[in-house]
């Protein structure tokens, strides 16, 4: 299991990586598929694979099937662009040293922790988890529902036909 | 021999299974293409391919030879590696899938706890397949058919798993071993029978069958996704379909239909008959029904099956409320 974890880590790792890296826009959505897979491995790996089946269908299974969508529709010609102005230093400058920083304390903290933690935890099954959102964190479950509702119909509002905001955009750019 | 201990054989004897189970949803998937030509004639009053061998039994391995020598072609235009990686997910992740399906009381691959999660996870990565395909051909028409099997895909699974939930609450775990054992007395089709109806319909969408195949519509987009692919490439794609097709059967016979359970015959042949009767159901569609214009189909998904999936799951939580509050 554990090798499983460290396995499925550096593949996160490294398809992120990919990410970042790639010019194509699809083969970065590609990689952050995969990297989304590995980190539900991870979570596997962790005894938590309710959480990972989650992660795999909503995250891979969902949501970056609109993110390939929309590459799909927007960057059909532009594909590959030989310049790559992100090299420039004063592009990532600043995310580096957040970035940096954020490295710092996570080092830091592995210092001043013990080595020798393995991972291990008691399985994390759809009862016990169902059992912790609707027990103690209703509260929070109820809430995020109603997010996702005002959010729903914000979207309806929006997609509507003769939507007078939408005509008013459409007219203005053209 | 000490090395002859039980765990090893339990460890050989589950390979050995899981080799069968693997080998044997491939072949299926294959024959099943010349099963479907034959039934096809049989029922749009024709002849379906007769000519090789006894009955034209021996057309499958006609068309494997054919598939297996033709070049195979990558157009210079394509994206190489998501063109080879698609029918590679197509393939695999329909086949990963039976891993779930508990066959007979002994047999079956493996006893996932998240079993039918396992199933939806799988499956929402087999929508990348269409999508890559389709995208990587570098064909107008290939990217068409991508873009509304995404679209179709992505609308029916929504609704696919709520009308899961409704078997899950009922057998109280997602393990479908438990679902089995939990329709020992009466099948989950008579419960949930909108959730039997709205699964069966969700299965043929995202597996791209006929009423549900404007994806690869002829007529319109000269076969969609895979009009670039060749040779075995194709070949993934056209036994994927199929093997997709098992899957659904094999699936709904576990879920709604009570697996093995059965008077009189032994396990496996129930499964076996139950499937069948599911796949047979799924060729007389494509052979009696017209394809349904494209805004109907996603309309038909948003605006009935989602609902329906929606009120089943609320009134199975109520009923199960009603009986057993304290459960």
């Amino acid at each position: 299991m554990e090798l499983a974890f460290y396995l499925s880590g550096l593949v996160a790792v490294l398809a992120t990586i990919g990410v970042i890296t790639g010019t194509s826009p699809i083969h970065a959505v590609v990689y952050l598929i995969v990297s989304l897979i590995a980190v539900a491995l991870v979570f596997f790996a962790l005894g938590a694979p309710f959480a990972g089946a989650l992660e795999i269908i909503v995250y891979a299974g969902a949501i970056m099937v609109l993110f390939v969508f929309v590459v799909m529709m927007l960057n059909l010609r532009s594909d590959t662009r030989g310049d790559q102005p992100w090299l420039h230093p004063r592009h990532w400058l600043g995310p580096s040293l957040l970035a940096l920083v954020l490295l710092g304390a996570l080092v830091a903290l592995l210092a001043q922790g013990s080595v020798d933690r393995v991972i291990e935890g008691e399985l994390l099954t759809a009862r016990s988890v169902a059992l912790t959102l609707f027990g103690p964190w209703l509260m929070v479950v109820e809430l995020s529902a109603i997010l996702l509702l005002a959010a729903l119909v914000t979207a309806s509002h929006v997609g509507r036909r003769n939507n007078p905001v939408q005509n008013r955009n459409r007219g203005g750019n053209q | 021999m000490n090395w002859w201990t039980p765990e090893i054989a339990a460890v050989l004897w589950a390979m050995f299974q899981a080799l069968v189970i693997l080998l044997g949803a491939v072949l299926l998937g294959a024959v099943l293409t010349v099963v479907e030509r034959r039934l096809l004639g049989l029922w749009q009053d024709r002849y379906g391919p007769n000519r090789v061998g006894p009955f034209g039994t021996l057309q499958l391995v006609a068309d494997m030879i054919k598939i297996f020598f033709k070049e195979d072609w990558i157009p210079p235009f394509a994206d190489r590696p998501l063109f080879v990686i698609a029918p590679v997910i197509a393939f695999a992740s329909l086949l990963l899938s039976f891993i779930i399906i508990p066959i007979t009381p002994g047999w079956g691959v493996a006893d996932l706890h998240i079993g039918l999660l396992f199933f939806l996870a799988m499956a929402g990565i087999n929508v990348y397949a269409v999508l890559l395909g389709g995208w990587a051909s570098g064909n107008k028409y290939a990217l068409l058919g991508a873009l509304r099997a995404s679209a179709q895909t992505l609308s029916y699974e929504v609704f696919m798993g709520l009308s899961l939930m409704g078997v899950v609450a009922l057998a109280g775990s997602f393990n479908l071993r438990d679902i089995v054992a939990a329709q020992e007395g009466f099948w989950f089709v008579i419960p949930q029978f909108f959730g039997f109806a709205t699964f069966l319909i969700a299965g043929i969408a995202v597996t791209h069958r006929h009423p549900f195949d404007q994806p690869e519509a002829e007529q319109e987009l000269a076969d969609g996704y895979h009009v670039e692919y060749s040779s075995m490439k194709f070949g993934m794609f056209f036994i994927g379909e199929y093997v997709g097709m098992l899957l659904v059967s094999a699936l709904i016979v576990t879920l709604f239909f009570g697996g093995w359970h059965g008077p009189l015959l032994p396990p496996i042949l129930w499964f076996a008959i139950k499937t069948g009767f599911f796949l047979m159901l799924f060729i007389l569609l494509r052979a009696s029904l017209p394809r349904p214009r494209y805004d109907r189909v996603m309309n038909f998904g948003w605006k009935i099956c989602l609902p329906l999936t929606l009120i089943n799951l609320l009134a199975t939580g109520a009923v199960i409320l009603l009986v057993a509050p304290d459960a």
